[in-house]
């Protein structure tokens, strides 16, 4: 399929993989304490997707998910909501049902999540069901088949389709970096989706390891940084699967504070796709509060 | 990106980024509460303190606040010599030691320096300035790692040095500089202990603490009275310290000047020196590159430490077509320097070393603003006591500036740039130094076809100011001669069969 | 008998047979037969740019040509033996000696000849460093360096300093023996005639005491390997550029032993090691 854009246009820096995780190892020694912690834990979970993407998931586990989203800790009315929950497209009108009035929003993954392997159709049919049952948030994945054959371009097309097929949704494009391997096809896939006109670029499904990775999103955030500063546009970074702690967590927050700075953090423009983070950074803001340690099972496990 | 884009996002105002408006770090002090500070420190020889002949004693200072922390003894030529005598003394039975033994107090010293990494930590930092966060993860360990990696030297130097019968030269004065106090003189103290020699090590004047604190890790390990003596002093001090007829090798790291001025003083003596001296260093940045890692080597190569660094990156030689990209790539990161309390875990540039040192850069930074040269410095405000420098830049440097010549020694860049591979290289071999130099391109031919060419000690292609036990460093030209670490650098401390006479 | 046809004694500057530029000569040992150029210090300046573009050429080849190149010293050394061991006579030798001293010059030829292209090996090295990085150190020249001859041996003090020097792809400037510079001067011949690259070896005549001290001042000098004793006046002029600077002072037996004149060691103090640092990453 010929694309609208020239291959040259897919053309990226190359990116030197050693200095780039020794900039991350460097940033991973900030130490984060007292005010500054609370604040970027509680931040965190305003950035956070929660997320169950199982062939086991059921009503009742999303409804489940929905209120821990919504009110991730009742005995503490200063913490605040999650940004979204993820959900595959069959559970989005569920979902929607469960937050109505409150500020989470439902995003749904779509286009044949995990894998992508289905044809355009369908992933399309897919994305326009899930926006008519009330997502306000699509993740899509990207063609890596087509991409590790050297088709940038029907990668390209592709997102351009989604994207139309949103409609108001959001698009999260799932580049899906622990299958495309090098820093050098991870930047330049998030070339095409920041061409192609994505919201959100965001690492992984979190059914591939490794998932998230520090040096990938910060990569991935110096792509739109540059992107930014290039077009004006700004676009979201989504850091899924594989960050389990506040303390990684806060990892993160440091790469996208000192790489993109004050404009991208926010929930608008940064988010963690994760399931059992959360706890952990509830037990972590206990411990602030409380200056003791905490038992995980006094949080509860939803 | 385009002349037109770049122009358009200059005139949108809103494309600026801004840092540290949202989520400012809380300070995260590290604690000191483990290192305490003798208010006297006296002079170490044969193993014992000991009061200065001279009965003098000045004050070590911390930089980043101007108060005191100890005092130290001033050296005089009686002490100089005593410290000769008791290194000599030692000798024969030092050298006598198996290597296996020598390996073993070596060993004890990277074992005990590891144990107590946080407390030389914590002290370096207090009497250097420099941040915490690189004394704990480069000073401390990497002065460990030499120890650790000359004791294994000790028993095999047959192996390095087959049919030629190695042979220790004697007593070792060693002369080492205040921005890296500790390393140096692990650097300095280790592979003369492990090839069997005995040592006089004096320390900078405005950074002994270490090196003396070092002495009792020595004390700890149980390395017989005399092989290490370290006399505190000023210039003066390590002016008769390498007059001393007693020595057999002088080991100077320190200033070109006065590396030259060592040089003419043990002129026909025949005693061995080394000197690791002054360095211009060039920082090769082509079109090619990995940007946004280049600029990380960039700010790596000038601003850590405070650019209080013989090998720093002082001189960007960036290609002509990237120039203004990467330009302001760099200024947006040097934005996000943290300058502040060395103390505090996430201070990326500490305090100025000392008052002169500060005059000296205040002065380099006038005359490049005088002859025409762009300054870039961050906003960022700065402690009111103590010494401090912002991160600068200059662009707009020629060749001739003054400020793309001589060594500044502080957190200096000057900006240049160059067209094709063959002017880069002219442009970074015109300085009478050569100790090192950075590449940063993705293309593996030019990069060696670069490195070949580069008249420099040490190279780094697409990485800069790399340190490690293994890996010999020195310079070319007016940056000295002979080379620390490595087996290169054992060879400086051990005397072969035949061969020229030292000048 | 038809006239005899005496010899000019040149300089060998640049791969060419200049006279001084001071238009001087000297009578060695006072020996009013012959003139021998008497180089000036702008003889030593015309020398030193020479030897700045022979460096190019010289440390630019393959270690396996300059190896080639060394061995062809020996062969023509061989293939001139008779008239070798006549400016060794002519300086003083007995033909006996001269005979030792062209086998020995041979024999170091032809050793050093085998070392080139080892030195890399044998000074070079593979670093393990800590950390995702390709380390290694690779050994070049110290660049242009001037060396003193002994006064004797004529031809073996010269080619045992000037050997290892361009075993280690030095270009250099020999001031020959003041009292016996024939066999010196004459090696001019054999390195023109042995694909010597144009200024990688120059050779002066002339007054040791007038050009030592330029040798050990001239700025674009990077070394200085001097036959005598440790001299502090050289060496504090040689501080000026940070010279590398080494002496040889050798006993009369010492210079007639082969395994005393071969050696590494002799290499070591001018060549620069460089230690590059490359990533590694897929």
């Amino acid at each position: 399929m010929a694309s609208s854009l020239s291959p040259v246009e897919f053309r990226v820096p190359p990116v030197d993989a050693v200095a780039l995780e020794t900039r991350v190892a460097d940033l991973s020694t900030r130490s984060i304490k007292k005010a500054a912690k609370v604040q970027g834990l509680k931040l965190a979970i305003q950035m956070m997707d929660l997320t169950t993407l199982e062939g086991m998931d059921s009503p009742g586990k999303v409804r489940q998910l929905c209120q821990k989203a919504r009110q991730p800790l009742p005995s503490r009315s200063d913490i605040p909501a999650c940004a979204a929950v993820c959900v595959y497209p069959d559970l989005v009108g569920l979902a929607v049902e469960a937050l109505r009035g409150s500020s989470v929003q439902v995003a749904s993954v779509a286009t044949g999540f995990p894998s992508g392997r289905t044809d355009r159709v369908t992933k399309l049919r897919e994305v326009q069901l899930a926006v008519a049952a009330g997502a306000s948030e699509i993740d899509m994945v990207i063609d890596r088949g087509a991409f590790l054959a050297g088709r940038y371009g029907a990668v390209y097309d592709e997102i351009c389709a989604v994207k139309e097929a949103c409609g108001a949704a959001h698009l999260k494009v799932i580049l899906e970096t622990g299958e495309l391997k090098t820093y050098d096809n991870i930047r330049r896939a998030c070339r095409i989706a920041l061409l192609a006109g994505g919201d959100f670029v965001k690492t992984s499904t979190g059914k591939v390891s490794p998932a998230s990775t520090l040096p990938v999103v910060l990569l991935l955030l110096e792509a739109v940084r540059d992107h930014f500063l290039e077009t004006g546009r700004m676009v979201g970074v989504k850091a899924a699967g594989g960050i389990r702690t506040g303390k990684d967590a806060l990892r993160y927050l440091v790469l996208v504070a000192e790489t993109c700075g004050d404009r991208w953090l926010s929930p608008q423009w940064f988010r963690f796709g994760a399931s059992s983070l959360l706890n952990d950074v509830l037990m972590q803001l206990e411990k602030e509060r409380t200056g003791r340690y905490q038992r995980p099972t006094d949080f509860s496990a939803d | 990106m385009t002349k037109t884009d770049k122009t358009d996002a200059a005139k949108a105002g809103d494309r600026e980024l801004t840092f540290g408006g949202v989520w400012p770090y809380a300070p995260s002090p590290e604690s000191t509460d483990h290192v305490t500070i003798a208010p006297r420190h006296e002079l170490f020889l044969g193993g014992q303190w000991v009061k200065p002949k001279t009965g003098e004693y000045f004050a070590t200072i911390d930089p980043a606040t101007e108060k005191p922390l100890s005092e130290v003894a001033l050296a005089g030529d009686k002490d100089v010599d005593a410290a000769v005598k008791a290194a000599a003394k030692a000798f024969p039975a030092w050298r006598k030691l198996s290597g296996e033994d020598r390996a073993r107090f070596l060993f004890r010293i990277a074992r005990i320096l590891l144990e107590r990494a946080r407390e030389f930590a914590c002290l370096e930092t207090l009497d250097n300035g420099k941040p915490i966060k690189e004394t704990r993860d480069v000073d401390i360990p990497l002065a460990a790692q030499h120890f650790f990696y000359h004791a294994g030297w000790a028993d095999k130097l047959d192996l390095l040095f087959p049919g030629q019968r190695p042979e220790p030269l004697g007593v070792i004065g060693q002369v080492i500089p205040w921005n890296f106090p500790l390393l140096m003189a692990a650097w300095k103290i280790a592979p003369a202990l492990a090839a069997g020699n005995t040592v006089v090590l004096k320390p900078a004047e405005t950074s002994p603490l270490t090196a003396l604190r070092l002495c009792e890790v020595f004390q700890q390990a149980g390395l017989p009275p005399g092989v290490v003596n370290v006399i505190t002093g000023d210039g003066r001090t390590g002016a008769a310290l390498v007059r001393h007829p007693g020595l057999a090798k002088v080991a100077f790291t320190g200033s070109t000047e006065v590396g030259k001025e060592i040089q003419r003083a043990v002129a026909g003596r025949g005693v061995e020196l080394t000197l690791e001296l002054g360095g211009k260093a060039a920082h090769l940045v082509f079109e090619d590159a990995a940007l946004d890692q280049a600029v990380e080597g960039v700010v790596r190569g000038i601003f850590f430490n405070q650019g209080h660094v013989c090998c720093a990156g002082s001189r960007l030689l960036v290609q002509e077509s990237v120039q203004e990209l990467f330009v302001d790539k760099l200024r947006r990161r040097m934005d996000r320097i943290r300058v502040g309390n060395p103390m505090d875990k996430n201070t990326d540039m500490g305090a100025i070393h000392s008052q002169a040192q500060l005059a000296r850069i205040t002065e380099m930074v006038g005359v490049g603003v005088q002859s025409g040269c762009a300054l870039y410095q961050p906003r960022c405000a700065l402690p009111t006591k103590g010494y401090w420098f912002l991160p600068t830049m200059f662009t707009d440097v020629t060749m001739s500036h003054r400020i793309a010549r001589e060594e500044i020694f502080g957190p200096v860049l000057s900006v240049l740039t160059f067209r094709t591979p063959e002017e880069a290289v002219e442009k970074a071999n015109n300085t009478s130094y050569g100790l090192s130099a950075g590449i940063w391109s993705d293309k593996g031919a030019r990069i060696l076809w670069l490195a070949e060419r580069m008249k420099a000690g040490v190279v780094w292609n697409n990485t800069f100011n790399r340190f490690d036990a293994a890996s010999p460093f020195g310079g070319f030209k007016e940056s000295g001669f002979g080379r620390e670490g490595g087996r290169q650098g054992l060879r400086a401390y051990v005397r072969l069969a035949g061969g020229w006479l030292p000048g | 008998m038809p006239v005899p046809v005496p010899k000019t004694y040149k300089l060998f500057v640049g791969g060419k047979f200049p006279r001084s530029e001071s238009g001087r000569s000297f009578q060695p040992n006072g020996n009013p037969a012959i003139n021998v150029a008497r180089s000036s210090r702008k003889d030593l300046r015309d020398a030193v740019v020479a030897a700045r573009a022979g460096l190019a050429a010289w440390s630019g080849s393959s270690a396996y040509l300059r190896g080639q190149i060394l061995y062809r010293l020996a062969e023509m050394l061989e293939s001139r033996r008779d008239a070798m061991q006549q400016e060794l006579v002519c300086g003083g030798a007995t033909k006996a000696a001269a005979k030792k001293e062209l086998d020995l010059a041979i024999a170091l030829c032809t050793w050093y000849a085998g070392l080139c292209d080892k030195v890399q090996s044998l000074l070079g090295s593979q670093n393990a460093v800590q950390g995702p990085f390709f380390n290694f150190s690779t050994v070049e020249p110290t660049g242009v360096i001037g060396v003193l001859a002994p006064e004797s041996p004529a031809l073996v003090g010269t080619l045992a300093l000037l050997l290892p020097l361009l075993a280690g792809g030095n270009s250099v400037i020999v001031l020959v023996s003041e009292t016996a510079p024939f066999a010196g001067l004459a090696l001019g011949e054999v390195c023109a005639s042995s694909d010597v690259p144009a200024g990688a070896v120059n050779l002066l005549s002339g007054l040791r005491q007038e050009l030592a001290g330029q040798f050990a001042a001239h700025r674009d000098l990077d070394g200085l390997l001097v036959a005598g004793r440790p001299d502090a006046v050289l060496t504090t002029a040689a501080a000026d550029n940070c010279k590398r600077v080494r002496y040889c002072d050798l006993s009369a037996a010492e210079w007639r032993t082969a395994a005393r004149l071969r050696s590494l060691a002799f290499v070591e103090p001018f060549v620069e090691l460089k230690t590059l640092w490359h990533p590694v990453a897929q």
